[in-house]
This record gives structure tokens, sequence and C-alpha cells, in this order.
């Protein structure tokens, strides 16, 4: 195993994932497969090779003017909210 | 039957008057009410929509309107955003989801007068390639209901296969349209990346990511990328490049056409899957084409790159299911950071919890150089390698999968198994390039797909490869037993 249950308990965490006291072996195994899988990356020679970023080269971002091209959906796109109070997103208070 | 017409075959119909879109529609409609069940392909069936829709694109054919799309349905992946429509991406995240507006690619098709039937299943969030990852269920491969579809946009292809719809949209970020494609015997493009707006398509690895669509031809398929083609300023990686006229394009005879064989797929291919293949070369040989051999020395490394650098992006695309601002929230957090974790815990299933951790890891501090840099270095490798070989040839051929459609369950225990079944497909998508898969014959009975591969913006010389292809033969008029 390249990954022991310590460091799969810090990646959740990380990833900000709740993982089971059932799921927690099972991921260990995958996880340390697949991490094993890609490690044949290590033999590759990238000596002097420029980091790919994105697929087609020579674009760039894009700027616009910076004028108004969106209205207020506020109410339309809470609808999928859990929790809305007064336009407002409600989560479990944070600072006492 | 309507359902066996090509998407030409049915826009000249609804030309002449001599069938409507309501009946068009409701011929579908009736189709997918008796032959869905057995096979799990929607998530969301959209019936009422649909007629309303076919009602108005009559209407504008009454009022002598004609176009290449006008009146036709189609499916679309769950993937993409649909005004007012449940989006679930497949997963229990989302199952609550009403999208508030619609993706580009949704829009263009809306105003092309098409009508939506509903929308169809997919791995959750696109990340599989069986299907076997969504929330709702496997979906079953209509050739054989034991097997898979392929996937991750495996409820698109057996729809299609199945005949009911003319076609569907899906994603392509990893060989999500060709692989399920190749194993369901229709017709599956991946366009350019930039090609098509991915604005309003559930993003999963943004660098790789593309929509496209499945057809039972490529004429057809030529029809459908003409209208979703083209630039959006609401996608900052969609590409200002003229889109050429794909219809026009498809009858161009091959003469002179130079076809690379990829060596490193034919190396250890399955003596059946390499007959069929090579029945195919004998074909483009007839048709005036030139075949010859080039290397990709670098794609050994294409699953591993893709598996470091598709999880990398996910891992930070995923990060915004909050259970704050929309989709699924725990019972009764304790806090905010118990809120954060049991939201996602419980609202991702078991393969997007991988990916998500898999790409948190080699994004860590401390193993971001070994991993990530290190994958986007041999993507430019393998970048590098398909510039060469498009120096010698117009496209490149290869096998799209390595067997043909396996059993339900078969590899769902070990997720690098699963991964390799993307061998011959990740290449287009870490180079960014247009591939297209196109039925090639049977192996066991179950459809196989040939794979054309083309440089940056070649869609056309692809549709037209293909479209050729399918006047010499017949593989992609077979229809599966009992939905001809």
């Amino acid at each position: 195993m390249s990954l022991t249950r310590q460091d799969v308990e810090k990646i959740a965490h990380l990833a900000r994932l709740s993982i089971t006291a059932q799921e927690m072996p099972v991921y260990v195994s995958s996880l340390s497969s697949i991490v094993d899988f890609v490690d044949e990356l290590s033999r590759a020679d990238t000596e002097g090779v420029v980091p790919m970023a994105h697929p087609l080269d020579g674009q760039h971002q894009r700027l616009r003017a910076d004028a108004v091209s969106e209205t207020d959906h506020h109410e339309k796109y809470q609808r999928n909210a859990p929790a809305v109070t007064a336009g407002l997103y409600v989560v479990p208070r944070v600072i006492e | 039957m309507l359902h066996n017409l090509s998407i030409g075959e049915l826009a000249d119909r609804l030309g002449k008057r001599q069938i409507s879109s309501t009946e068009l529609t409701q011929h579908f409609l009736g189709r997918i009410e008796r032959l869905n069940p057995a096979l799990n392909a929607m998530i969301t069936l959209t019936a009422t929509q649909a007629l309303a829709d076919a009602a108005a694109a009559d209407a504008r054919l009454r009022s002598g309107e004609r176009g290449p799309l006008l009146g036709i349905p189609l499916i679309h992946k769950d993937i993409f955003c649909t005004d007012g429509v449940k989006t679930s991406c497949g997963s229990r995240m989302l199952d609550n989801f009403v999208a508030p507006y619609d993706a580009t690619v949704v829009a263009r098709f809306k105003a092309a007068g098409t009508v939506m039937l509903g929308k169809s299943n997919m791995d959750e969030f696109a990340m599989g390639s069986s299907n076997e990852t969504s929330y709702y269920g496997p979906v079953k491969n209509p050739w054989d209901t034991a097997k898979v579809p392929g996937g991750s946009s495996g409820g698109s292809a057996a729809a299609t296969a199945a005949r009911l719809t003319p076609f569907a949209t899906g994603t392509d970020t990893g060989g999500s349209i060709r692989q399920p494609a190749a194993l369901t015997g229709v017709t599956g493009l991946k366009p350019t990346y930039g090609r098509v707006s991915r604005y309003g398509m559930v993003a999963f690895a943004s660098s790789l990511d593309q929509a496209g669509m499945f057809t039972r031809s490529a004429s057809d398929a030529a029809a459908v990328l003409q209208v979703m083609a083209g630039f959006d300023p609401r996608d900052s990686t969609s590409v200002d490049v003229v889109v050429p006229d794909y219809t026009q394009a498809l009858d161009r005879p091959l003469k002179g056409m130079k076809i690379g064989l990829l060596r490193e797929f034919f190396e250890g291919l399955e003596p059946r899957n390499a007959a069929l293949l090579e029945d195919a070369l004998n074909i483009y040989t007839g048709l005036g084409a030139e075949t010859l051999q080039v290397s990709l020395p670098h794609l050994p490394l294409s699953v591993p790159t893709y598996y470091v650098v598709a999880p990398a992006e996910c891992s930070s695309n995923l990060s915004r299911f909050d259970g704050v601002r929309y989709g699924y929230r725990c019972e009764n957090p304790k806090d905010l950071m118990d809120l954060y974790k049991r939201s996602r815990g419980e609202g991702f299933g078991a393969e997007v919890k991988r990916r998500i951790m898999t790409g948190t890891y080699v994004l860590s501090a401390g193993y971001f150089d070994a991993y990530y840099l290190k994958a986007q270095k041999a993507r430019r490798l393998i970048t590098d390698d398909f510039r060469a070989a498009f120096d010698k040839v117009d496209l490149v051929i290869g096998p799209t999968t390595p067997t043909p459609a396996f059993d339900i369950g078969a590899k769902m225990d070990d997720p690098v198994l699963m991964y390799l079944n993307d061998i011959y497909t990740i290449g287009a998508n870490l180079a960014g390039l247009p591939g297209i898969s196109v039925p090639c014959g049977f192996v066991d009975g179950l459809p196989m797909g040939l794979q054309l591969i083309g440089p940056h913006f070649a869609e056309a010389k692809l549709l037209n490869a293909a479209h050729q292809y399918q006047q010499a033969t017949d593989w992609h008029t077979h229809a599966p037993r009992g939905y001809a």
C-alpha cells in the first residue's frame, strides 16, 4: 500500500469529504493502486519540457469591456438553495 | 419506419409536410415509453414540453420556414443545463437541481427548432467508462442487456442505438462519446477542444471536456455539428474559428488522402478486433486513400497522465458543491465543517469521491511537482507526437476500444482496470484533437468501432472520411434485435 489510512484521512479532510469507517479500507486500497499506476509517469524523461496547461497553444484569456452584462437573478437561482432567509444563504453559526 | 430514417430524410419529409414534428415526437416518445424500461437510458422525460415544442416547430414549418433540424427530436445528456428542467449529472448531489438557465448547446438546438424528448442517464459527473456510477442505476446495452453501454454518455449512446431518438448529445473528457458509441454501434464525434461551447455544461475536467453527439451516421453528425459548433463569448476557452459547411465536405473523394496507422494502437490488439480494422483499411485503400504507419512513442503515458490531470481538475471544479447554494445538503449539520463534509460525503458516489481524493492528493503540497507538473509535461510530449504524425498524414486511424462491451459489474471493483478502457481515446483529449468512432463490425455479436483522429479543427475531414467509409459499408445501419 503506497497510502496509509492516515494519508487518506488527511486527503479526505482537505477535500471536505466525510468517509465512513466501512468505506475507508476500500479507499486506502483503491487510491493506493491508482497512485501506483500513475507513478509510471516518474519513468518518463521530461527534462526541459514546458508543462502544458491548455490543449490549444497560443490561446489567451480574452478580455471584454467592463460593462454590465448580467441582470439580477438571485430569486430564481436561490430556488435551488437548501436554506435561504431574506435573500441570504443560511448555514450553521460560524462566529459565536 | 420513422425511427430508422436519417436526419436528412426526416427533415425532407417534415419540409414536404408528409409528416409533422408532432407525429415524429409522439413516435419517439412512444418508443421511449415502451423500450426504455429495459435500458434505463433516461433520467428525465419531458413529454409535455416536447409536444409543445413540436407544435411550435410545426407552426414554423407551416409558415414556410425550413431547417436541417427544424422539428427533429433529440435527447440531451443530463450534464447540459436546461432552464426549468432537472439537471442531475447522474448524481444524488444534483438530484434536486432545476437548472435556472440553458447551456449554450441547448440554446442553439432550441433556436434551430429541435424538440427535446428528455435527458439521458450518465456516469455520475461523467466519471466512468461503463455508466455504472450513475445514482440512477446502470444503463443497459441494447445489443445485450447484461452488458454495459460504455460511458460516461452511456444513456445517450444506448438511446441512439435503440432508435429512441434520431440523435443525442454527449460529452467527451477521456472517451465518453467515442467509447460508448463504439460499444453500442453508433457514430460518435468529439470535436476539437473549444469548437463547441462548454457554457452550461457541468464541468468535470475543464481542459479536456468537450461536447459532441451520437448519431446513426456521419452525415447526420455533420448536420448536428453545424448547429452545435461556433464561438461563444460566454466560454473563455471557446475558439473564434470559422465553422465550415460540414455537409458539403462529406462527398469529397478520398483519393490522395493520407491515413496513418497508429503503430502503438495496433500492437497487441486482439486478433478479431485487428481483423475488423484490417477490413476497414482495405476499404480506405479501395477508396483511393493511402495508408502508412505512424508512431506516437509517448502514447503509453497517456492513461497515467490523464488520471493525474483529470482528477486534479475535477477536485477543483467539484469544490463548488458545498451544500450551501444548491444541491444536496445533509440532515442536521452540527457546524459548517460538518455541513461541507457530510453534504459532499453523502451527495457524491464512490467513484466521484475517489477522483476528488486522487486530485486532491496530486495537487497537495509535496506531491504537486511529482504528479501534476510531471503529467503536464507528459501531456506536451503526447501532443507533440500527434503534431509530428500530422506532418505526415491527414488523419490517423485505430480501434476505439480494446474489447467489445463487457458485463455489467465486471470491472467495478478495480478502478485501474476500468481506466484502461480509455487507452485509445484519451490521447485525443490530452491534445485537444477531434475524434470520431464509427461502427466497423462485430465481435461475439457485439458492435466494435474504428476511430479516426484529426488535427485541430479537422472535423470536416473526419466526417468526410467517416461518411465515405459508410457509403462503402453497412455496419452503421445494423440495429440491435428488437429495436429495428
